[in-house]
Formats: C-alpha cells, structure tokens, sequence
C-alpha cells in the first residue's frame, strides 16, 4: 500500500515529465481504436453490398497496418520510458539509500507504469469513440453516402484489439523498465545528474567538410531519385544514399552553421546569439540518430501521406470522365458482330430498359501494334521499357462509329480525310512517347493501304469506361477503309438506364452470368463507381493513420529531448537571469532554441519531399496520377497542427520549468 | 565615498506561528574601493544577505543602497539594466555555460549589453591578462581547471567595469594552490583596478585576503574586523580569534 501512495505521489510529481508523455500514449490509443473502429461505421451508412465488401476490404489493409503501427508505438513508449527513467535516476538512487530493495523500485516502477498505462488507455478510449463520431462524417462523405440518420457508433471488436494491442505493448515496456531499474549500480544513480548528458564538442572543420560531402551525396541521390527511374538498383541506391546522407547532414549541420555564424561576428557577438547557437549546437550532436530518424519519418509522411492524397484526387477526377455511360457491355467472341442481337435478344434482355444506346465494333489488324505507332522513337523507348509489348494490337474503329460513341459520351466529334488516322488516347505514360512519335511522323499500313497521322499528337478520349484514364491507344480510320482480313473484332453497347438507376442497375446486373456464357462482359458506371470509391478511402485512411502516427512519434521524441534539456538548462537560464537579461530575452532565445530545433528535421523533411513527390508523380504517372497542390495543401495542414501543436506544448511547457523558482 | 549602504534590513521566511530570522537588522557600509568580506557559518544567513544585496532575492524591510540607487524599489526592465550593468557575480559553482568556450563566457556578459564585436575583443584580452587565463579562452569549461574556471568567472564579472562585485565562496570549490592564485588575482583587481569587492565565505584563509570583514550570526551582525595596516598573516590571526569567540559554530573555518 505504501508503495502504491509513493507511486500516485511520483506520478503527481513528475506529471510535467509525463505531460508530453501521456499526450502520445493517448492520441495513439485513439487513433488505433478510430481506424479500428471503422468498420462499424457501415451501421449508420446506407451501403450497397458492393461498398460493403469494399469496406471489408479496406478493414483488412488497416488491419494490416495496425500491427506495423503497434510495433511503432511500442518503440516510442519504449523509448520515451528510458528517458523518463534516466530523469528519474536520481530518486531510485535515494530510495536504494534508503534501504529500499530492488525488488520494491522495481515494483513502485511497475505502479507507476501501469497507472499511467491504464489511465491513458481510458482517456485514449473515451477520445477516440468521440473522434470516431467524426470519423463516420468523412466515411459518409467519401462514399457519398446519405447520413440522414445519426447513430451512435461503438465498436467492441476495435475496442477489445486496442486493448490487447496495448497490453502487449506495455507489458514489453513494464519488463524493460524492471530491467534498466535492475541494471543500475547505485553510485551511478546518485552522481546522474552530475554527469547529465556527456558533452560532444566536434572539430568545427571536420563538421564542414562532412556537411559538405552529405550535400553532395544527397544531391546525387536526389539526380538518381528523379533521373534514373529506369533502374530498381540504382533507385534503391538512390534511397540508401539518402539515408546515409541525412545522417552526415545531421552530424555536420550544426557545426556548420556554428562555423558560419561565428565568421561574422556582429551577428554572433550579438544579443544571446553565442548561447542559442551553441546550444542548438551541442543538442543536435548529441541527438544526431534520433533526429536523422525524425527527419526521415516526417520523409514519409508528407510524401506517402501527399501521395495518397494525389491518388484520391486523381481517381475522383478521373472518374467523371471515365464513366460517360451507366453500363457498357463488349463482346469477345469472335462470332458476335452485335451485342444487341448476338447476346442481349439471346438472354432475353429488354433494350427497353435503356433510355439510350449506342452500338459499335473496333477491328485488330496485323499491321497495327503498339510498336507500329511509335515506330520512329521505337529503339529509344525500348531501351527504357524493355518490357513493354510492343507487338500488342491496338483497336482500330471507323470514325463514323466513333463519332457515333463520341456524341453518346458527350465528347468531340472528328472528320478524316481518306488517308488519314487519328490517334485516341489518354494513358499518361504512353501518351508522352506517342505524341513524340506522332509529331515526326506515322504511317499505318491496313490491308497494303497507306495512313498518315492527321495531328502531330493524340487526341484524349475512350472507348472502353475505367475508373483511372488507361486508354492505351485507338485508331480512328475513314469509314472508306477495308475491314477484310481483320485479326479480332469487338463489339461494343453503350447504354444510359431509363428511370430509377440503382433498380434498374440490381436488374441488369443478374444477367451478368449469362452475359459471359455468351462471350461477352460488362462495366457499369455503379461499379466502376464503387471500386473507386473504395481504392481512395484506402489510400487516404492509410496515409492518414500512418501520417498521423509517424508526426506523433517524431514530434513527441523531439518535444521530450526538449522538455528534459529545459530541466538540465533551468541553471544555465537561472544564470543568464543573474547577469541581468530580462525575462522577455530569455523567452525568446529558448523559443528561437526550440524553433530551430525543431525546424531542423522538418526542413531537411519538406527539401526530402520536394523531390520524393516528384519522383512519386513519376511513378504514379503510370497509374495515370498526376500530383498536385491541394494534396501538399492538406498535408501542410497536417504537419502543422500536429507538429506544431507539439512545439507549442513543448515550448509552454520549457518556459514553465525554465522560470519556476 | 559609499558604493553600497545597507541600513536596517530584515528578511523573515516562514509564517506567523513559524517564524526564522535570516537577516535581523543588519546595517553596514563599503565603500568604493574595498575588499569586504562577509563570514559566518552554514545557515548563519550570509548568502541570503548577499542574495538581497544582488536583488536576486527581496527583502521584508530595510533599504539598500547601491550608488546612491535604492535597489529595494527597482522592478522590471530598471532591475535587469542595473544587474547587466552595476553588478558582477562570482559563483561558488563557477556557473560557466558548458557549451560555450571560455572567451564565450566571457563575452556574454558584454553582448547582453550590445557592446560591439571589436570592443568585446579589446576588453576580453585586457582581462585575461589581467587574470592570466589566456591559454583557456578557446576552450571549454570542462577542459578546464577549476582555478581557471573560476578565474574565467571573475573575468565575466569584471569585464562589465561593474561599481560592486559580489563574490559568493568563490574558493569553495577550489584546492587551495587554485584558491591562492585566485585571491591573489582578486586582491590584484581591488589594487590595481579600484574595484569594489564583497565577498560571503566561511574560511579564515580566504577571508584574510579582504580589507575589512563582517562576522555575522543568527542573521545578526556579531562582530567587525578592520586590517589596517597588519600582514595578511597577523589579519588571519586575528580571524582565527574572533572565529573561536563564535565558539564550535565556525569550525569548519580552518
């Protein structure tokens, strides 16, 4: 029992330590219970069975990334409560003085922890049921969904995996704890705060020549990152120059900087400067790993989370325009030169249901394939893509019928002159080589007939609809062309329902089997629709959840080294305060100290990220994303609240235990 | 003339029902030019006299006067100008920054007070001389000894050409070769630069160094000592008889 009230005592005590402490513990249980939760969020939604699969979909992905965040969370308890021990060392030194067993400290540890453990469970908890009331807005929101009706949501299952989750985590960190207690010899526990943090003054010149050498390592990365995509090996090398990099950069920096300042002496003669510089100087060179590390995470959250970002929009762009029909069916079989009569009148499918269709075929013809029609740059793109295939055929389509497709889809109509063709395309990627080809110049050649290109580039359009633009390539020919001697064909019906959708939507899609019995598949606009739907909310939930809990991570790590200097520094302020500076100077010199420190990390980040964004658009083109500025926007938005929000904390906080008596 | 004048002051901690007497009327004067020595023993209240007398702490009644300037009824702004510039400390603990280098120390106590860059340099190697600490300027305080630290401090104190420099045990953490040469050095200063000493210890060694010394028990002051014209060796003598008068409350003064 006495251990017990000695625990609570402890905890009250030292609550400016556990501040920042059990602000993470909390977020991060909340956080874990709301992206947990969020299956059950499909209670208060009205869902098609369709989003629903999709929801279960993405529970397994978050599932999946849950396991990989506790293991993030259980390093940073870990690592937060040997700091908060080292603060501490101190005290169990007296209480070994005292008399008192190993056994019992370790037991009082244990208390404490635990208490604190459970304590921040429940606040964790009881937040992120709140958040989660929110959380339901978004998820309607993204699945536009009606959320006529508010609903109270709790998910037990969420609740029970947070839980054992976190058991887990901590009884890890109990045991670790039990273990530094157990290590300790106890003249070193009373002589800690003597020694405090050992000193590391480096060579002020080496400093420089490695800051020098870590911006030409990161330089090159960089080129690699952007110009030699082409290469997995030299990507990847791209990546570890990166990383070796960032560490060099961190170990030199602040000696840089010192060396710079320091050659004009009016700025570092001036005011507090000498203090604030050397400071941030002996702080970031005995935090180099820990800040490498923070600067690397803020690395991936603002480039995964702005990626992810980048996706939904695109994918939500991307979809109007992708799904200009609510239902196309298209016919593979050879035999079938009609979908309305080679299979609908077949299965006994009313046209009538349809307030509108449209009918075409496209043709495949030996000499046009992908390598056809970048026939001038063809070598040079296969250098780059060994693999594409270029022997592929692409669909060839008269332009009457596609004209006739074009006024059903709401697009530009084109005419052709009879030894013309036009390309149709909107598959980013392929685009860039095509319109280069097209600009020098391409003939077709159908049936020993002759066709030149009619624009120097392709023109954006579809056939076939899609939730992201992959429309590799259509030929457009006259109408006067020869089909004879046509490798396939495929016909195509593209129809708008007549009256109620979503009915009549449940209606067609029971043919669906019988439709495929017959050669032949379907896209519907709902469908295509949904998929996507589901794919963003994906990509937003995982980027959010890991953003959210890398920014926590980074920041508290940051705030603690921070907050633990400030009780180390409270002397050295209490000094500076006998020699005369006012308190406003202090305040700002700690709050300049603090801003840089942690502005440091984040800007070597964001300098990161301009090129890991670039370098991600690059790839994404493939998926045919293109990035853009309300992706970096919201990012922006997120690092600063909650990056931000940490400073301030830390910076209140520092100014409190700097000016107590 | 007077640099400091104290007349009647008190400090009291504690409540109604419980209450301690640090500094119980306590009235004395330096003046300019003195080496001032304060001596009592632990818990005698000499510390709280020179934390009153520094403004670091507030008095309950009482005035003080520094320069003719009451620093009892200085506050805010007017209370940080005049310890920048009025006052030097020397600390028993050195209270050197580790993560500057010794001229960097130094040097802080004039760019606080926005002297420009060449004159700090000008007055930083003057000063060393002075104190003989040239060969550390570029190093840090832990390379350092503590003589040197502790010289590197008083270099800090002085640098400002403050009218009162106040000294608390500056020679507690110091060997006593260390403990010499800074004394030495700190004679040297009140000498040659006219500089106003007040000194708080509780070692009759150190003491002896001083031109007049106040002996101060329960917050009172119990006894004053002038050196005259003695040797430092007869000053320290007659130290040594005043400190057994006090009785086994000062023995640690040897």
């Amino acid at each position: 029992m006495m251990l017990f009230k000695l625990s609570i005592k402890n905890i009250r005590k030292s609550f400016k330590d556990y501040a920042i402490y059990f602000l993470t513990l909390v977020l991060g249980v909340a956080i874990f219970y709301v992206f947990n939760a969020i299956d059950s969020q499909e209670a208060m939604l009205t869902l098609t069975s369709a989003e629903k699969e999709i929801i279960n979909l993405m529970n397994e992905f978050l599932s999946g990334v849950s396991v990989f965040v506790a293991i993030i969370l259980g390093f940073l308890i870990i690592y937060a409560s040997r700091f908060l021990i080292k603060r501490r060392k101190k005290e169990f030194g007296i209480y070994f003085t005292l008399g008192m067993s190993k056994k019992n400290v370790s037991k009082i540890l244990l208390l404490e922890t635990f208490i604190i453990g459970v304590i921040s469970l429940v606040v964790g908890l009881i937040l992120g049921v709140i958040a989660s009331q929110f959380m339901s807005i978004i998820v309607a929101k993204l699945f536009e969904a009606d959320m006529s009706r508010f609903e109270f949501v709790f998910s037990k299952a969420s609740l029970i995996k947070t839980v054992v989750y976190y058991a887990i985590i901590y009884l890890i960190v109990m045991i670790f704890n039990v273990f530094m207690v157990n290590k300790y010899k106890l003249i070193d526990l009373l002589n800690a705060f003597k020694k405090g943090e050992r000193l590391k003054v480096r060579n002020l010149t080496l400093s420089v020549i490695i800051f020098l050498v870590s911006i030409c390592i990161l330089g090159y990365a960089y080129y690699l990152a952007l110009n030699r995509l082409d290469s997995l090996d030299l990507f990847g090398l791209s990546i570890l120059l990166g990383i070796l990099g960032t560490f060099l950069f961190f170990f030199g920096i602040s000696g840089f900087i010192l060396k710079l300042v320091q050659s004009n002496k009016k700025i570092y003669f001036k005011n507090l400067n000498v203090f604030i510089l050397r400071e941030i100087n002996s702080q970031i060179n005995t935090t180099v790993f820990s800040v490498s590390v923070i600067c690397l995470l803020l690395f991936f959250t603002i480039t995964i989370f702005s990626s992810a970002w980048s996706i939904n929009l695109s994918l939500k762009n991307d979809l109007v325009y992708g799904t200009p029909a609510d239902v196309q069916i298209v016919s593979y079989s050879q035999d079938v030169l009609d979908v309305q009569k080679g299979i609908l009148d077949k299965i006994d499918y009313d046209v009538d249901n349809f307030s509108s269709y449209v009918k075409a075929n496209t043709y495949g013809f030996e000499n046009v394939t992908v390598g056809d029609l970048i026939k001038p740059i063809k070598k040079e793109v296969l250098k780059i893509y060994p693999n594409l295939l270029v022997d592929n055929l692409l669909p060839v389509i008269k332009i009457s019928d596609y004209n006739k497709i074009a006024s059903f889809y709401d697009r530009d109509t084109y005419t052709l002159n009879d030894d013309e063709f036009i390309l149709l395309a909107d598959y980013a990627q392929m685009i860039e080589y095509e319109n280069k080809a097209l600009s020098e110049g391409v003939t077709i050649d159908i049936n020993g007939k002759k066709y030149r290109n009619k624009y120097d580039k392709c023109m954006e359009g579809l056939i076939d609809m899609s939730g992201n633009k992959s429309n590799t390539g259509v030929v457009i020919i006259p109408d006067s062309v020869d089909t004879n001697g046509y490798v396939y064909v495929r016909s195509y019906l593209m129809a708008n329902y007549k009256g109620d959708k979503d009915k009549k939507e449940e209606e067609f899609v029971k043919y669906g089997d019988e439709i495929a019995d017959n050669g032949g598949f379907y896209n519907t606009k709902i469908d295509i629709y949904t998929a996507s739907t589901g794919l963003r909310a994906i990509m937003i939930f995982i980027g959010l959840y890991l953003g959210v809990i890398f920014l926590i991570s980074s920041a508290c790590i940051l705030a603690l080294k921070e907050l633990s200097d400030s009780t180390d520094n409270k002397e050295k302020f209490g000094m500076l305060k006998k020699i005369g500076v006012d308190d406003k100077r202090l305040n700002r010199a700690l709050f300049i100290k603090e801003g840089i420190f942690f502005m440091i990390p984040l800007f070597v980040a964001i300098i990161h990220s301009i090129f890991g964004i670039k370098c991600a658009n690059i790839i994404m083109e493939s998926m045919s994303v293109t990035g853009n500025m309300e992706s970096i926007l919201s990012t922006a938005l997120l690092i600063v609240l909650i990056y931000g929000g940490y400073f301030l904390v830390t910076y209140f906080m520092s100014k409190r235990i700097i000016n107590e008596k | 003339m007077e640099i400091l004048k104290v007349s009647n002051i008190c400090k009291y901690y504690g409540n109604r029902s419980n209450l301690t007497k640090a500094i119980d009327n306590i009235s004395f004067d330096v003046n300019e030019g003195e080496f001032v020595g304060i001596m009592g023993a632990s818990g005698s209240g000499k510390t709280t006299l020179l934390n009153c007398i520094s403004t670091i702490d507030k008095v309950t009644a009482g005035h003080i006067l520094i320069n003719g300037v009451d620093v009892t009824m200085l506050r805010g702004e007017k209370l940080n100008k005049f310890r920048r510039e009025d006052l030097g400390f020397i600390f028993q603990d050195f209270n050197l920054l580790d993560t500057l280098t010794g001229y960097e120390n130094i040097a802080l106590a004039l760019t606080i007070q926005k002297v420009k860059p060449k004159e700090i340099d000008k007055k930083i190697k003057e000063v060393s001389k002075t104190l003989n600490i040239t060969h550390v300027l570029n190093k840090y305080p832990y390379q350092m000894s503590g003589g040197e630290k502790q010289r590197v401090a008083s270099a800090r104190a002085i640098i400002t050409s403050p009218k009162l420099i106040l000294a608390d045990e500056p020679t507690g953490a110091l060997d006593s070769k260390s403990s010499r040469m800074l004394l030495e050095k700190m004679e040297e200063l009140n000498k040659n630069l006219k500089a106003t000493i007040l000194m708080v210890t509780h070692d009759a060694f150190t003491a002896s160094y001083c031109s007049k010394i106040y002996f101060i028990k329960d917050g009172k002051i119990f006894n004053e000592l002038i050196r005259g014209d003695d040797s430092r060796k007869e000053f320290f003598d007659r130290i040594i008889d005043v400190v057994t008068l006090l009785g086994g409350d000062l023995n640690d003064a040897l």
